[in-house]
């Protein structure tokens, strides 16, 4: 039986197509959230890397800041319970999920079977969010994809005090004009997101084995960082984008059975 | 989403408690309106400012909170804030403040009109910011500010020490607006007052913990407007006969299986914080839509002031929700959970009350694991708009709700 989860965030789109609730089959990853046209091209790419027809499909579910929006779904779940299904699916021994997304932060915990058991998110200001190092990197001129190149440099990350996107900023831009080298403003700025999102981590019962989800999972920088302030290993694995949408698509399945 | 049942609502019974409430809530502004028609002078008056001895002066008082909340929920929250930020005051400033202040400038808000004050009742037990906002209120409308002021307790219980310093204050005000206002404090009158507001609080406190029944026999966010009466009117005597009707309906709901609630009821949860009046269609349709009622609160406790004599009644006064520590508000909200049954806590991180979402954070946690319920927060402001948004509210219910449905 197949099923699909699709995760429509603030900034990308993702499919994933899955196979009895154990094989990942099909997959898609597109810039572009809520609002263009990237969610129905992602569903497209997905269901053709699969080579599997949208008829062939047994359930559909749409998780993200656009499940409520897309219509071609059966169920419209949470990214909360979809990143820990996702995460738990990829790391049966997970308890903790931090997951930066494009605009929050979540801290998700869940108990030994896998089950959601309580959640934290930011506040609703976007720093220690994906949207704060894309500004950043913006500023830079470095690909946001570099970011983690440029921190693994470093020999001395500069401090950037500033909690606010806007004020961190004008912090940034004066720290280059004092002559600090890139790398090191690069490993602040990695560091400050870990800031932020570990202090919202240290509120719930951090439990190991602890895992990132989301876009920002995929900077070594924020990950390293955020692993020596909660003062636990990370794990990583590459599909940890997907985690929304595998979770959509296992709870299509478990909806199924 | 689950689909919302949609049923046929009959017209409302005038008699019935909501149309008695709603009236007494209404009279509060048109009553003090007609004494200033009259000449009579008419205060402005904090929420827990003891309200029996205006109530006893037989003063016509009106409670700004109370208008902001009204201006903010018929839309108007942004409109009021932005007057009040471009004569300086900062966004950071509580909205009930910032609404207040804009009109006593303006004088004018249709959304809510009440009469211009001619002297302030402050007490500070609920915030300190209560004091900056009247004392600017009095320098603007060159108008007395009587105040009381009530520390915050970090004991449960009130010592002799707070209870006279108090106590003294309660008479000093009491002399103050005598000679303000050339009316007389009477004790039989103030004993009737005393009695009146037990009642309606007695009332009040039976007709919440009607919450412990399974489905509750009301919508919790029915408590949110009828508490405006508490507010304004506990020692009104139809107040007290409107909350002995709300008792009965819902009771007698209980009895015939029926609800204000007008879903089912799927998951029960305590809500946490001031309403949301900017958005209270929103955060109220994000939780019936979900068959998520929020059964009770902590206003549900709040407002039931029942005292004996004086000093109890002084005593009831420095132990409102914001005056006391942590640990006791705590055990207060502890046990209208446990006694409700709530499986969830929803709690408002309310950007304009700074010392109740400051000490929410680590209670919530401890409320959360006294009672092994998850909790969500969202960020919203009781009355400034800006502060909220719908998805980031959506995401968190729904997370909550679907912690709930897995334990199930
Ligand atoms: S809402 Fe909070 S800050 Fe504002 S007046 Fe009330 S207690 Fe004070």
């Amino acid at each position: 039986m197949y099923t699909f989860g699709i995760d429509i965030g603030s900034t990308t789109s993702k499919c994933v197509v899955m196979k009895d609730g154990t094989q990942i089959v099909g997959t898609s990853l597109l810039v572009g959230g809520i609002g263009t046209k990237s969610p129905a091209e992602a569903v497209r790419q997905a269901l053709e890397n699969a080579g599997v027809t949208r008829e062939e499909l047994a359930g559909v579910a749409a998780t993200g800041y656009g499940r409520n929006r897309y219509e071609d779904a059966d169920y419209h779940v949470s990214e909360l319970s979809c990143h820990g299904l996702g995460a738990h699916h990829t790391f049966p021994g997970v308890r903790t999920i931090i997951d930066i997304g494009g605009q929050d932060a979540k801290v998700i915990s869940l108990d030994s079977e896998g089950r959601m058991q309580n959640f934290l998110m930011n506040d609703k200001c976007a720093a220690g969010t994906g949207r704060f190092l894309d500004v950043m990197a913006n500023i830079l001129v470095i690909p946001v994809g570099e970011l983690a190149d440029y921190c693994a440099r470093a020999k001395e990350p500069a401090q950037i005090s500033s909690t606010c996107t806007v004020f961190a900023e004008s912090e940034v831009i004066s720290q280059l004009a004092n002559g600090v080298e890139m790398e090191d403003l690069v490993a602040g700025i990695c560091s400050s997101v870990a800031g932020r999102v570990a202090s919202l981590a240290k509120r719930i019962n951090i439990v190991p084995e602890v895992c990132m989800s989301g876009g920002v999972a995929q900077n070594a920088g924020v990950r390293n960082a955020l692993s020596e302030k909660i003062g636990h290993p990370i794990l990583f694995s590459p599909n940890a984008q997907l985690f929304g949408a595998i979770g959509a698509a296992l709870y299509a399945w478990e909806k199924k059975q | 989403m689950a689909e919302e049942v949609k049923k046929q609502r009959p017209p409302l019974d005038p008699n019935s408690a909501k149309a008695r409430l709603g009236k007494i809530a209404a009279e509060a502004y048109s009553s003090a309106q007609e004494a200033k028609a009259r000449g009579e002078m008419v205060g402005w008056c904090s929420s827990n400012f003891p309200v029996e001895i205006p109530e006893t002066l037989g003063l016509a008082v009106v409670y700004p909170e109370n208008q902001a909340a009204g201006i903010a929920a018929r839309g108007a929250g942004e409109r009021m804030c932005e007057i009040s930020e471009a004569d300086g005051y900062s966004n950071d400033i509580c909205a009930y403040a910032r609404i207040s202040l804009a009109y006593a400038k303006v004088k004018s808000a249709p959304e809510q009109d009440m009469p211009q004050p001619d002297f302030l009742l402050c007490c500070n037990n609920i915030c300190n910011c209560m004091i900056k906002w009247y004392e600017n209120l009095s320098k603007d409308l060159n108008i007395p500010m009587i105040m009381i002021d009530i520390p915050f307790n970090p004991d449960y219980e009130v010592s002799d020490a707070e209870l006279a310093y108090v106590r003294d204050q309660f008479w000093a005000a009491i002399h103050q607006l005598e000679e303000l206002t050339g009316k007389k404090w009477s004790e039989e009158k103030y004993k009737e007052v005393m009695e009146i507001s037990g009642r309606t609080s007695r009332a009040w406190l039976a007709a919440t913990a009607c919450a412990r029944y399974e489905p509750s026999p009301f919508n919790g966010f029915d408590l949110l407007n009828h508490m405006a009466v508490m507010v304004t009117a506990r020692g009104k005597l139809e107040a007290a006969e409107a909350m002995e009707k709300l008792l009965s309906e819902y009771e007698e709901n209980h009895e015939k299986g029926v609800s204000t609630f007008r879903t089912e009821e799927k998951y029960r949860i305590m809500f946490e914080g001031i309403a949301c009046w900017p958005w209270l269609r929103v955060t109220s349709t994000g939780l019936k839509s979900r068959g998520i009622n929020m059964v009770t609160t902590i206003y549900a406790d709040a407002f039931g002031f029942i005292y004996e004599d004086f000093d109890d009644m002084c005593r009831a006064y420095c132990k409102v929700p914001n005056a006391i520590n942590l640990e006791y508000a705590r055990d207060k909200r502890v046990k209208l959970a446990k006694d409700n049954k709530v499986e969830g806590l929803l709690v408002h991180t309310n950007r304009s009350c700074k010392l109740w979402s400051g000490f929410m954070y680590e209670m919530s946690r401890q409320i959360g694991e006294e009672c092994n319920i998850p909790v969500a927060s969202f960020d919203g402001d009781q009355a400034d708009p800006r502060n909220f948004s719908e998805a980031q509210y959506d995401t968190r219910v729904q997370g909550l709700m679907e912690i709930m449905e897995a334990r199930k």
